[in-house]
């Protein structure tokens, strides 16, 4: 049983991606979970992980390339039917364009661009889909002809590409105009501000990216917002008992512990963890928690997005898997690393697409609560505002407690206010026994 | 340790979680994770890499006596010389 290795939707407003290296070759065996490519993406640079366990029996696309989302980068043979895909499309129909320069150079500068996309023609209820991957191996095909045009060799493409400079706007000294090394040093030499616009234009594709879903959630998604000031005094107090004469790097935060109070919480209510289909979704933004049809479907597993801000502008959403089942030290220890792979690259595709709700927690930046816009097509998003001291009157005696506005904004199509009150009442009564947690 | 020496070792651990930060960017006597925007995860990997590079573990209950640049140098350079 083949399996197509496509390039992922890290979310509903990415249409392509760069394919920048193959950690595997033909021939190797994977398991699931396994990197096997490094992309660049509005993202930044992400691992990429294979999501079944297999051998690699063909590579279709040679790094450097960029490529639109579900173009078919390689195939795997897969060891266990079982873990085969539930929504796996028949290949009815295959496009091929190959490309081919006649080698220049003696090193042999030579190109090859594969373009292979797979659809049902038979399935009608798939015919959105159809036309969405017919549109993209078209715009591929578009694009592999246009950089055909350009000769150069496999190093100049990878640096052009690092450097993120259009190969056409450069004048080759080699045969039959080839770029070479020494052309694009010169050019680089020529073009001191280059690196600055670099920068700023990785940080606008970060902006767009978070442009265009933000204006997709707010324009398609109704929001509801609803609050709880919930009681963390329990909770604080465990923290300097847990934390007390512990290494830095072995203290555990506040957030790790409202994590696994919100896991819990979405064991009861699971009504808030999971997506809202749209029909014209590619499914691959599901992976696996799909099935047909438009509407909400829960999700299998609580994979909880956190959102990260990033210190040159910005922010990352990547999820921590299975919540549920991990203790608090393991989550702290999950924030830490995905807070450091977020800032200096290699998080994983998995962790950016398959997050089931997610977390903004803005009392760390000085907010008393945040009503935050929910990430499509997730249908609700927690917002935790700064912890503040207040006098209370219980039992007759004013006491001091720390308080947290936690808000949850939610898909009103999915989700009444009735059951985000309850949840949130949950949430609240889990975080007064956190040494249950 | 002179003082110049537990100076340099505080901007290294800041540089660690905020790279474009400058000593000259910083009020010695200003709250540090307000100067350099450190939240509460940023703040406990500064403590960690001075950890790494002075050998002190800084204990929660003395974050109130560490909150400035000052503040830390001072706190430093009693356990250090």
């Amino acid at each position: 049983m083949l399996e197509d290795i496509t390039m992922p939707s890290l979310g509903a407003d990415m249409t392509d991606g760069t394919l920048n290296e193959w950690l595997v070759k033909e021939g190797d065996k994977v398991d699931v979970g396994d990197i096997i490519a490094v992309l660049e993406t509005q993202k930044g640079a992400i691992d990429m992980e294979v999501y079944s366990a297999g051998t690699i029996t063909e590579i279709l696309v040679a790094p450097v390339a960029k490529v639109s989302v579900g173009t078919v980068l390689a195939r795997l043979a897969l060891t266990d039917t079982s873990s085969q895909a539930p929504l796996k499309k028949e290949r009815t129909e295959t496009l091929t364009t190959e490309l081919k320069t006649s080698d220049v150079t003696k090193e042999g500068i030579s190109q090859e661009v594969n373009t292979q996309d797979t659809h049902s023609q038979h399935d009608n209820s798939q015919e959105a889909g159809v036309n969405i991957l017919t549109a993209q191996v078209e715009s591929v095909q578009a694009e592999a002809m246009q950089t055909s045009r350009v000769l150069a060799s496999p190093i100049v493409r990878r640096l052009a590409k690092e450097q993120q400079l259009d190969l056409a706007g450069i004048k080759g000294s080699g045969p039959q105009g080839a770029i070479l090394l020494a052309d694009l040093n010169a050019f680089l030499a020529n073009d001191e501000h280059e690196n600055i616009s670099k920068t700023a234009s990785s940080e606008q594709n970060m902006r767009q990216a978070i442009a265009a879903a933000m204006a997709k959630s707010k324009q398609e998604i109704p929001h509801f917002y609803i609050s709880l000031a919930i009681d963390i005094s329990a909770a604080q107090q465990w923290l300097q008992r847990h934390n007390k004469n512990k290494s830095p790097d072995e203290r555990v935060l506040l957030l790790a512990l409202l994590l696994k109070a919100l896991a819990k919480s979405l064991l009861k209510y699971p009504q808030l963890n999971g997506f809202y289909q749209d029909a014209s979704l590619p499914s691959s933004v599901f992976q696996g928690d799909v099935s047909q049809g438009e509407g909400f479907k829960q999700a299998s597993a609580i994979h909880i997005g956190n959102v990260i801000s990033l210190r040159q502008g910005g922010l990352l959403v990547p999820a921590i898997h299975d919540v549920d089942k991990l203790s608090v030290q393991e989550i702290m220890e999950s924030l830490r690393d995905i807070t450091q792979r977020s800032r200096t690259g290699h998080l994983r595709t998995s962790e950016l697409t398959d997050a089931s709700i997610t977390v903004t927690n803005m009392g760390e930046r000085g907010a008393d609560s945040v009503f935050g816009v929910i990430y499509p097509p997730q249908v609700a998003i927690l917002g935790f505002g700064k912890n503040k001291k207040e006098l209370i009157l219980a039992n007759d005696k004013v006491t001091e407690v720390d308080k947290i506005t936690a808000c949850l904004s939610a898909d009103h199509r999915v989700i009444d206010g009735m059951i985000a009150a309850k949840f949130l009442n949950y949430l609240s009564k889990q975080l007064q026994q956190p040494e249950r947690l | 340790m002179n003082t110049e020496n537990i100076e340099q070792l505080i901007i290294e651990a800041i540089q660690e979680v905020a790279p474009e930060i400058e000593q000259d960017d910083i009020d010695m006597d200003e709250d540090l994770r307000e100067e350099c925007d450190l939240d509460s995860m940023d703040f406990l990997n500064y403590l960690m890499a001075l950890k790494q590079s002075t050998g002190i573990s800084i204990v929660e209950t003395d974050y109130s006596q560490v909150s400035t640049f000052n503040e830390m140098l001072s706190y430093l350079a009693k356990r250090l010389n």
